[in-house]
This record gives C-alpha cells, structure tokens and sequence, in this order.
C-alpha cells in the first residue's frame, strides 16, 4: 500500500492536500495511508520549507503549495 | 488612470441608484463601490503580473544564497528577500527551522520573517492605489530597517541562547557544515509553468483577500462618511503622544493582513490621522498576531518570544513617534 505524509503546521492548504489525496484515491479505488505531519522537527528533518509538502513513501515528491490533480492521480498510479 | 474606477462608481450609486453625492451614504457607498472595484482589478492583474516574474523565487534558493555569506551584507539581503519572496506565513516554522539547519544566524532569519509579512505585493500596490509613491516608498524603507534593525538587535543579544533545544542543535549542525541542503531549489521552469503558478497565485491570494478588502473598506467608507470632520484630529492627533503607543497596542492582538489594514488606514489618514500613527497602526497589525506568537513557541523559549513582542512594540512606536514629529517638519 502506497504510503502518503503530508507535512505541513495545519493551514487551510495543508488540509486540502490531504483531503485531495484522499479524495483521488477513493475516485480510482486505490486505498493509501495517508498521515498529516505537523511536528516541527519531523518537516525539518524531510528538509522541508515551503509547506504544504507531500511525501510518498518516504520521499519527498512535492512541495511549495497544493499539489495538482494530476500530479496527486500520477502519484497513485506509479 | 484610475478614473474610470470613479466613474463607474459614480454611475452606480448617482445615476443607477439616485443616490445623492450631498447624502453621508451615497458619499460612503461611492467611496465604497470606487476603492472596492480599483482594488479587486488590481489585485488580480498585478499579482498575476508579479507572480509571473518571480516563480523562480523561493525560500530554498534564499536560503542557499544566505548560507555563509558575509554577515553585514546579509542582513540587507535577507530583509530584502522577505520582502519580494512568496510563503505561505503558516511556512514561517519550517522557514525557520530550515534556514536555521543551514546555519545561518538568528538575527538573519529574522530580518527575513520580520520583513516578510510587512512589505509584499499586495500592500504595495494598494499603497501606490491609496496613498501614493512617496508614502509607499517610505512604508518600504521602514519596513525593512525594522527587519534588519530587528535582526541586527536579536543577534547582538545572542537570541539564539533562547532556542528550544532541537532548534539551538540544528543551528550548531548547520554551522560546522552538516546541515543538509536538498536540493530542489535548481529547476529550471518552462514559461507554462510561469503562467500555471502566477495563475494559481493570484486566484489563491484573491481567494484569501477578497473579503478583507471589503472589511477594510466598509470600515474605511463608514468613517469617511460617517465621522465628523475633525473629529480624529481633534482627538486622536499629533498633539496626543499617547496615541501611538495605544495604537500599536491595540494593533498587535487585532491581525489582519495588509489588504484588510491598508483600506482602513487611508480612510483614517484622510479623515486627519496623522501618518506615523496610522503607519504604527498599520505595521503592528500586520506583523504580529497571537496565532503566530503561539507558533514560534514551537522554536523559541517564552523569554525570546517576549523580547520579540518588545522589540515591536517598542519599534513601531518610535517609527510613530518619528513620522509624526516629521510631520510638524514638513
């Protein structure tokens, strides 16, 4: 199962990546882990900035902002 | 230029409405419907504009720029960069862990943070709208002394002293070099790119502003028409030293961004408001909020935390205090 962490300290574009994620996995019927990350030390140490990031199993795949449909379905697939 | 914005409101509340101009309302409405049409096209337009040359810009490359380099030239730098750099202010944790991992000192990072949320597109284009170059000028120079200042300030105390653990050790990796510096800062962009993140940009920001502007500018139309001439003056001026300082108390726990504040601040500047208390006003409600003090706890001890709230206090009563007296200059 595909593992997604979406770090981020809790704004609004962080909830609607998560919600996206989860959202596109349910329309493609693929079931994800998805976990929200929003412990300092845990963003820092994915060397993370630019919040909201995704990680898919354990690397960093997107940062810097909501990611696209696209991207998030591409995500799924691989 | 922005005539037509005059005029359309003048069609609306005069001819469409038959409100009269003689009415407090029709002038409040009028000033509402002109600042509220000139704003949102603006906004739209130039964010997109903006964004559009500065998609490359991020705070990874601001960061890998900053890393060991000289430290006087880097204040100037890093305050600059918080001015014309895009985050997000829920970013200024990660922001500051990252640049702190890097190993650059406290008093950098927060020249960046401090100028950040102070000088950025959207104020400046409602300030060049509202109140004109020479004042926008001045909002962005003092805007960033009080980044570099601010900056310069913690460091010479030695802030870092008063880091939480994990960040203070993260500073101390990051200065002997071990800090990590990923690197997804380097990617060229097609011009597509450009245009899908200027895009998103200035629909996101007007997403996000869109109802602070008509807060602001209801709040700014109902004193312009509705407060007696005078009245502010008479009260709230020059003359009453203790004006500022209350100003800026009452401006630090009230956050708005600058689109709300700025709207709000030129009703009150026009209605006899002296400037430096409507500029210490402005910054203190821009700059910080409970919300983001709370955060910082997450990275800093309470004794830095209150220092950093006494710095701007104490900041932006003097740049009150300064611009009012300039105005007895003038």
């Amino acid at each position: 199962m595909k593992s997604f962490k979406v770090l981020g300290t809790g704004c609004a574009k962080c909830k609607s990546t998560v919600q996206l994620i989860k959202d596109s996995a349910s329309e493609l019927g693929i079931e994800v882990d998805i976990e929200k990350i929003e412990d300092p030390i845990q963003i820092m140490n994915y060397g993370v900035m630019s919040t909201p990031a995704v990680v898919l199993n354990d690397t960093v795949v997107h940062k810097r902002g909501i990611p696209s449909k696209e991207q998030v379905q591409n995500w799924l697939q691989k | 230029m922005f005539q037509i914005f005059t005029d359309f409101a003048s069609w609306l509340i005069y001819d469409l409405m038959g409100l009269s101009a003689e009415t407090k309302l029709g002038d409040a409405l009028h000033f509402f419907v002109e600042d509220v049409s000139k704003i949102f096209v603006l906004l739209v337009v130039m964010i997109y504009l903006i964004a559009l040359m500065r998609a490359s810009m991020n705070v990874e490359k601001v960061r890998d720029f900053l890393a060991g380099r000289n430290r006087s030239i880097s204040y100037l730098l890093a305050s600059g960069f918080g001015a014309i750099t895009p985050f997000c202010s829920c970013s200024s944790i990660p922001v500051f862990l990252g640049f702190t991992s890097a190993g650059i000192p406290v008093g950098i990072t927060m020249a960046f943070l401090l100028t950040s949320p102070l000088i950025n597109e959207v104020a400046v284009l409602l300030l060049l709208s509202l109140l004109g170059w020479k004042f926008t000028l001045m909002y962005i120079v003092v805007g960033m002394l009080v980044g570099i200042l601010g900056g310069l300030f913690l460091d010479s105390i030695r802030a870092e002293r008063w880091l939480q653990s994990f960040a203070a050790k993260a500073l101390e990796n990051g200065r002997n070099g071990q800090g990590d510096s990923v690197d997804m800062a380097n990617q060229t962009i097609t011009f597509k790119e450009r245009h899908n993140f200027a895009k998103s940009e200035a629909l996101e920001i007007f997403g996000r502003v869109w109802k602070w502007v008509i807060i602001g500018v209801g709040l700014g139309a109902a004193l312009h028409g509705f407060v007696p001439d005078g009245w502010i003056e008479q009260h709230l001026g020059a003359g009453q030293w203790w004006s500022v300082p209350a100003a800026v108390l009452v401006g630090i726990p009230l956050y708005s961004n600058a689109t709300g504040v700025i709207p709000v601040m030129e009703s009150l500047i026009t209605n006899g408001l002296p400037i430096g208390t409507a500029l210490a006003f402005c910054m203190s409600t821009v700059a910080a909020s409970f919300p983001e003090f709370i955060l910082l706890k997450q990275v800093m001890q309470w004794r830095l935390l209150a220092i950093l709230f006494a710095l701007l206090l104490v900041s932006f009563t003097l740049i009150g205090w300064i611009f009012n007296s300039l105005l007895f200059l003038l």
